[in-house]
């Protein structure tokens, strides 16, 4: 039986972080951190949760302090957002690297500068490279059930991957939707003990962690990174299929809505893809044929999912709230060399919006959708990158 | 070339799955100053044995007798800390 209530998507988060009840929890109240850290400490606090809280000097200390206590044995956690991301980046390809199970929240905001701490996914796109899985929420609910699904991710054999969980700063993380929860028995049958393949606390079994690994040897140290990642595809589904029997909600890679007959496919992240369902609906009575998928696993890319998708339309648009600056939408751009590698000549339009918090309202995309199905009907779906709501 | 150990068969991470191997590692090859010992104005103090980074500072009979070249990095810490210039730092 599962309980329905009213969470923010910090308290979503903290909750999770709580029935999961992790070894370790490292973190840094840097601006912009959020709740869902003071919610963390609160239950350590009042005894709600038997969990190591540490509290370190920065975002570079906690991560640093992560690494060490999962590089131990311990199943650890933390949280953090915009410029805290930023200032975690050195630790971040180590944890990777290390092939420690991290589980993290990260509430997506811009970076500075200028300074902004509101929404936009600048800060984890910054972090794409770094070698962690990356899931994106559209709500408290997804969030929730994210993160618990995390730590089966990262702390499968197969993987031993570090895991970032990504939802919307203050859009959804500061918004209260109601969602179903999982007593805290089940979500500890779920998540199960970590049982690490090494451990610096094994004294039976020394070894060395991080030792300088010079041209001889790094390349081939890099190279099972790759195939770790591409077992995250199963393992992803494996999870997802497991969590579903728990509490009958389904995850996959990404969700698509009214895409059965859509001749032009929206392509977003996070709580946007909310809103451009609305705007789907609004042109559909439009008689215009849109769709939209929202895209939840990020990295790695399911390539082959995302191509037999973009197989179905005949014209699509990726939605960015972040930018590559000299290249463009980072998701549009991974979606055209997916579209390349697999053969198929879809236009793939790119639209930016949102940076730095700037609203997005379904009647903007419906203007937008409108847009490109007239130029869709024309033949001549635009490449140039767009910027939507832009005072010009 | 060296000898290829195929990336699959690699320890994850690229842990050293063993204790004590860094004797396998000679860094003496790293040094540009090479620690001369003058044996006869060494008064035995043992600060250059303590302050070697690399254990580099050999002994026989609890006493310093030289240096070992397969490992010193000739840092000249122990140049630098004896206080009877018994150690002396030329190039080569």
């Amino acid at each position: 039986m599962q309980e329905m209530v009213a969470l923010t998507g910090n308290e979503a988060a903290a909750l999770a972080f709580k029935q999961i009840e992790p070894d370790v929890v490292a973190a840094y109240p840097i601006t912009p951190q959020t709740e869902l850290m003071h919610d963390v400490a609160g239950f350590v606090h009042d005894g709600e949760m038997r969990t190591e809280f540490i509290t370190v000097e920065s975002e570079h200390s906690a991560m640093s302090a992560c690494i060490g206590a999962a590089a131990a044995g311990a199943r650890t956690m933390t949280a953090t957002s915009g410029q805290g991301l930023a200032l975690m980046w050195e630790m971040l390809y180590i944890a990777a690297s290390y092939r420690l199970p991290i589980v993290m929240a990260n509430v997506n905001r811009a970076l500075s500068g200028p300074i902004n701490i509101h929404c936009d996914h600048s800060d984890s796109m910054g972090a794409r490279d770094t070698g962690w899985i990356q899931l994106f929420c559209e709500n408290p609910q997804e969030i929730y059930d994210s993160i618990i699904q995390a730590i089966r991710i990262a702390e499968d054999k197969r993987v031993q991957l570090p895991l970032m969980v990504c939802y919307d700063g203050f859009i959804i993380s500061h918004t209260m939707q109601p969602l179903k929860v999982l007593d805290k028995e089940t979500v500890q049958k779920f998540v199960g003990k970590r049982q690490p393949e090494f451990s610096l606390l094994n004294v039976e079994k020394p070894f060395s962690l991080g030792a300088l690994d010079l041209p001889p040897y790094y390349y081939e140290h890099k190279r099972p990174q790759v195939e770790a990642m591409k077992n995250a595809l199963d393992v992803v589904l494996a999870v997802a299929k497991e969590y579903e029997s728990l509490s009958g909600r389904r995850y996959g890679y990404f969700e698509e809505y009214r895409t059965e007959d859509a001749e032009l496919l929206l392509v977003g992240l996070g709580s946007f893809t909310g809103t451009a369902a609305e705007a789907v609906d609004i042109a559909r009575n439009e008689g215009i044929r849109a769709g939209l998928l929202k895209l939840r696993l990020f990295r790695p890319l399911p390539k082959e999912a995302l191509s037999q998708a973009l197989k179905k339309t005949k014209a699509a648009c990726v939605y960015d709230r972040a930018l590559s600056f000299g290249l463009g939408g980072p998701l549009a751009h991974e979606l055209r060399s997916v579209a390349y590698e697999t053969g198929l000549k879809v236009p793939i339009a790119s639209a930016i919006y949102g940076l730095g918090g700037r609203d997005i309202t379904e009647h903007d995309i419906a203007a937008h959708i409108r847009k490109l199905w007239n130029d869709y009907k024309k033949d001549s779906i635009k490449m140039e990158t767009e910027f939507l709501n832009l005072c010009e | 070339m060296k000898e290829c150990r195929r990336w699959e068969n690699e320890p994850i991470a690229g842990i050293v799955p063993e204790a004590g191997n860094s004797v396998k590692y000679e860094t003496g090859s790293w040094r540009t100053y090479k620690p001369i010992w003058d044996e006869k104005k060494c008064n035995q103090c043992f600060r250059c044995y303590l302050f070697c980074p690399d254990m580099s500072v050999l002994l026989k009979n609890g006493k310093v007798s030289g240096i070992d070249y397969r490992y010193c990095k000739g840092c000249g810490i122990c140049a630098n800390e004896c206080p009877k210039q018994a150690i002396k730092m030329v190039l080569g």
